[in-house]
């Protein structure tokens, strides 16, 4: 058995007597491939996987505990770098339970330019999937044409709010700002470029590549019961061929009313979830096409109206006295949101993400857990390596666009 | 021309012309930086980007290396936990001179927004740093211009280990 | 003598409650006869001990040594065949009791509950990894945050904190910068104590400028090396100089370029 001291870590529960052959490898936390801090400890038989501990942690940096000691505003920006890939979305899960738990319903053109910002960072996420996807199996220049497109993805997010990764763009109660000028026909010529580019370069390169369909058909084969039971969701499970999209049963902010498919896939390999992300951005750009004519329509009230808990618009602080006294309350001590508890599901890019805010009255929240959808997905690897070829461990984990953020929070 | 065995290391009798020597080397270790990928959080999908298509890192000379015995410069990009900070040290101390770390946005730097139990406030508590970078996250042209920087940092060294150490150049 | 802080939750809170004040509460409505959801209550029988609606989803509260019981009586007979999410509040300081909840979806009806227990400090709970597999980690991350054991856990060690913390660390008794045994945490695993007093300690001021130190803070503009005296001179910004091309000499067609 190993001495632990202070630069050789101590292992336990994994058998380092080697009588069965078996040689030990430390995946380390740091490593070329982009998913972040995993340390996975494989016990090899000649090439192939017999046994994965996933060990996380290495980017532990207590946000649940943070919440309980931020009002509910200030914790908003914090949500950003959970998965920080697509921040919308995390700001937008937290911003849905709050107004849940306070009961406050958000106007329509909020309700447009929340649904437009999320399917924006759909798209930048998967985006995100494809190249770092391609770098590890070794397509490396589609990572260079994803990110040229992402880079304009992230243009028009810096137009809207001010910052390219990190964006806070949606607050409890609605959007901060207006859309600025151009910008919606900015998006329009994105789209366009956009679904050029996934018909014609990553279609193109990728789709009927026979070196990446032999890398990845077959590889990472997960059932529907495995994937339901251990807690999947999103494309994985859509992936294993069980139809659940959030967005169309559970519907939230004006999915209810836009028209789209849910691309389902019972290949359960990663080459079906490969298929299914690029599908999934066709069907982002056709839901954000018919958003933009939604836009006009809609009275241009940004907030919503509901002075206990939000902040009135500036043009009515910057004028009424009682706006002002409520809004420096607000900023002061922080709102106070009924007691009791809520968990509201929605659909992020990487699977199910959920907040569950438990409020005893308090301006802080008494208890938020972050549901992660990669914390599972990340679970899920120590049955599904079992049996792979060293090489293909790379590629499913890239295929299960963990993000570490989420993962250790 | 200098003589042949040019003995850096000793302050008595440098020769004059070890100048140039000197601008040789520096030019030479300045423009060629190999970084060693080390993108923790947020800040690591910045320097992915400043490394593809629109804000080329590649034109600085460098060249992304997974191995700290190949790399030059440690960028320490995110936030760094203390479960992680051993790794960070270990990694350090592997790479072999000379080298250089930059500390990449606000968590790197002192802890950033993180002011909690498992954070290190500030990645000099565990390496020395040379260049500290604010932002959260910093934009790319952010991280060139700290490349730059510290290219700038270099070329001021000289060839010379203790004087380098007594106008506080280098930590080694 | 300092003010008197209670250390039972040394979580923030603030500073200024009105006395009269009360909370108002999320609205909880009963269970429809004849819904999906009263079907569930029906089947549960005896296991649940109060059951109500609240924001569209439904809420159990059952007893916690008959966890297993019942959540595999809804896998199998409801249809909740994912266990979406399992953690701890901590009311150790109100009543002396975790209280534990499992957040369940069933997928063809789009429905969820949620069934929540409370065990008092000391106690553990079963494991729930033989019906649902997304509890392994799920509780793993419970017994490391809140120091909840739970029985029959194929492998129960920390997962998130490092394997030799001492502290769970989202107890309400536990800081947010964390204690004394966590801001030493790194200085002694990587260099030893002995070098506590080189380090220095934390420094947990967020706001806290020093325009005399040059090793943490560099002036913009009037740059000096690590630790070096603060100076006027100013370091005006330069470009690269290389011994080759020399790009600091003015080209014309810089110049004349739009």
């Amino acid at each position: 058995m190993q001495q632990p001291n202070k630069l050789t870590p101590f292992f336990e529960n994994i058998n380092f007597e080697r009588d069965d052959n078996t040689m030990v490898i430390n995946f380390g936390p740091q490593h070329p491939s982009a998913h972040g801090q995993l340390r996975l400890i494989l016990e090899l038989d000649g090439e192939k996987v017999v046994k994965a501990t996933p060990d996380i942690g290495y980017l532990h940096r207590g946000v649940e505990k943070m919440a309980e000691n931020m009002m509910y505003n200030e914790f908003l920006p914090t949500t950003d770098r959970l998965d920080y890939i697509a921040s919308t979305a995390n700001n937008y899960a937290y911003a849905a339970a709050v107004e849940k738990l306070i009961g406050v319903e958000v106007p329509r053109r909020a309700q447009v330019i929340r649904t437009m910002l999320l399917e924006l960072n759909r798209i930048i996420s998967h985006l995100f999937f494809v190249a770092t996807h391609a770098l590890d199996v070794g397509a490396m220049s589609v990572f260079l044409y994803a990110f040229r497109e992402r880079e304009y993805a992230m243009d028009l997010m810096e137009d809207y709010c001010g910052a390219r990764l990190t964006h806070s763009s949606i607050r409890i109660g609605g959007v901060p700002l207006d859309l600025p000028k151009d910008w919606i026909s900015n998006l329009i010529s994105f789209c366009d470029k956009v679904e050029y580019e996934l018909e014609h370069t990553y279609n193109a390169l990728l789709q009927e590549n026979r070196i990446w369909k032999m890398r990845l058909e077959d590889v990472g084969v997960l059932s529907a019961d495995e994937a339901l039971s251990w807690g999947c969701s999103g494309i994985m499970l859509r992936g294993s061929g069980v139809k659940y999209d959030i967005r169309k049963e559970e519907p939230y902010e004006l999915y209810g009313e836009l028209d789209f498919d849910i691309p389902v896939s019972d290949r359960c390999d990663s080459y079906g979830r490969y298929r299914l992300y690029m599908e999934e951005m066709k069907q982002s750009i056709r839901i954000i096409r018919q958003l933009i004519p939604m836009y006009k329509d809609t009275t241009p009230e940004l907030m919503a109206n509901a002075p206990e808990y939000i902040s009135a618009p500036k043009e009515q602080i910057m004028t009424q006295n009682y706006s002002l006294m409520q809004h420096f309350v607000l900023v002061t001590q922080g709102m106070r949101p009924p007691k009791g508890e809520v968990y509201v599901p929605t659909e992020s890019p990487k699977g199910e993400l959920g907040f569950y805010i438990k409020s005893e009255g308090e301006p802080y929240a008494y208890r938020l857990k972050v549901r992660a959808p990669s914390f599972y997905h990340t679970g899920l690897l120590q049955e599904i390596l079992v049996g792979t070829y060293i090489a293909d461990v790379v590629t499913i984990i890239g295929s299960t666009n963990i993000v570490f953020g989420e993962v250790d929070r | 021309m200098a003589q042949h065995q040019v003995n850096y290391a000793s302050t008595a009798g440098l020769p004059i012309a070890l100048t140039s020597v000197d601008k040789l080397v520096n030019w030479g270790r300045s423009n060629s930086l190999w970084p060693l990928t080390y993108g923790l959080a947020c800040c690591a999908i910045e320097m992915m980007a400043s490394g593809a298509s629109r804000y080329d890192f590649d034109r600085m000379g460098t060249i992304f290396r997974a191995s700290p015995r190949q790399a030059d410069v440690m960028i320490l990009a995110g936030t760094l936990s203390k479960k992680h900070a051993e790794f960070a040290r270990r990694l350090y101390d592997q790479m072999s001179e000379p080298k250089w770390v930059i500390s990449m946005g606000s968590c790197a730097n002192t802890g950033g927004m993180f002011n909690t139990y498992a954070t290190v406030q500030g990645v000099d508590r565990i390496v020395p740093v040379d260049i500290y970078l604010p932002g959260c996250a910093p934009r790319p042209e952010t991280l060139q211009y700290a490349l730059m920087m510290l290219q700038k940092k270099i070329r001021r060294e000289s060839a010379d280990m203790k004087k380098n150490q007594k106008q506080n150049l280098r930590l080694i | 003598m300092r003010k008197y802080t209670p250390k039972d939750n040394v979580q923030k809170k603030s500073y200024h409650t009105d006395r009269f004040w009360t909370a108002p509460r999320v609205p909880q409505e009963s269970v429809e006869e004849g819904s999906h959801f009263a079907d569930v209550v029906n089947a549960m029988g005896d296991l649940a001990k109060e059951a109500f609606v609240s924001l569209g989803q439904l809420v159990v509260w059952i007893d916690a040594t008959k966890n297993k019981e019942a959540l595999s009586l809804l896998r199998d007979e409801c249809g909740y065949v994912q266990c979406s999410e399992l953690s701890a509040v901590d009311y150790l300081a109100q009543d002396g009791e975790f209280e534990i909840f499992y957040q369940l979806l069933n997928i063809s009806n789009a429905s969820r509950v949620r069934v929540k227990c409370r065990i008092k400090e000391g106690e553990a709970i079963e494991s729930i990894t033989t019906i649902f597999k997304s509890a392994n980690f799920a509780e793993r991350e419970m017994f490391d945050m809140f120091g909840i054991y739970v029985n029959n856990h194929p492998y129960l060690k920390r997962i998130l904190m490092p394997e030799d913390w001492q502290g769970h660390p989202l107890l309400k008794t536990y800081p947010l910068q964390g204690d004394e045994f966590a801001s030493w945490y790194e200085v002694d695993k990587i260099f030893g104590k002995e070098y506590r007093d080189i380090i220095g300690p934390e420094n947990r001021d967020p706001s806290r400028i020093d325009k005399d130190d040059t090793k943490r803070f560099s002036r913009v503009g009037y740059e000096v090396p690590f630790g070096a005296e603060p100076t006027d001179t100013p370091t005006p910004i330069e470009y690269s100089e290389t011994t080759l091309v020399d790009y600091n000499k003015s080209s014309t067609q810089l110049d004349e370029r739009r």
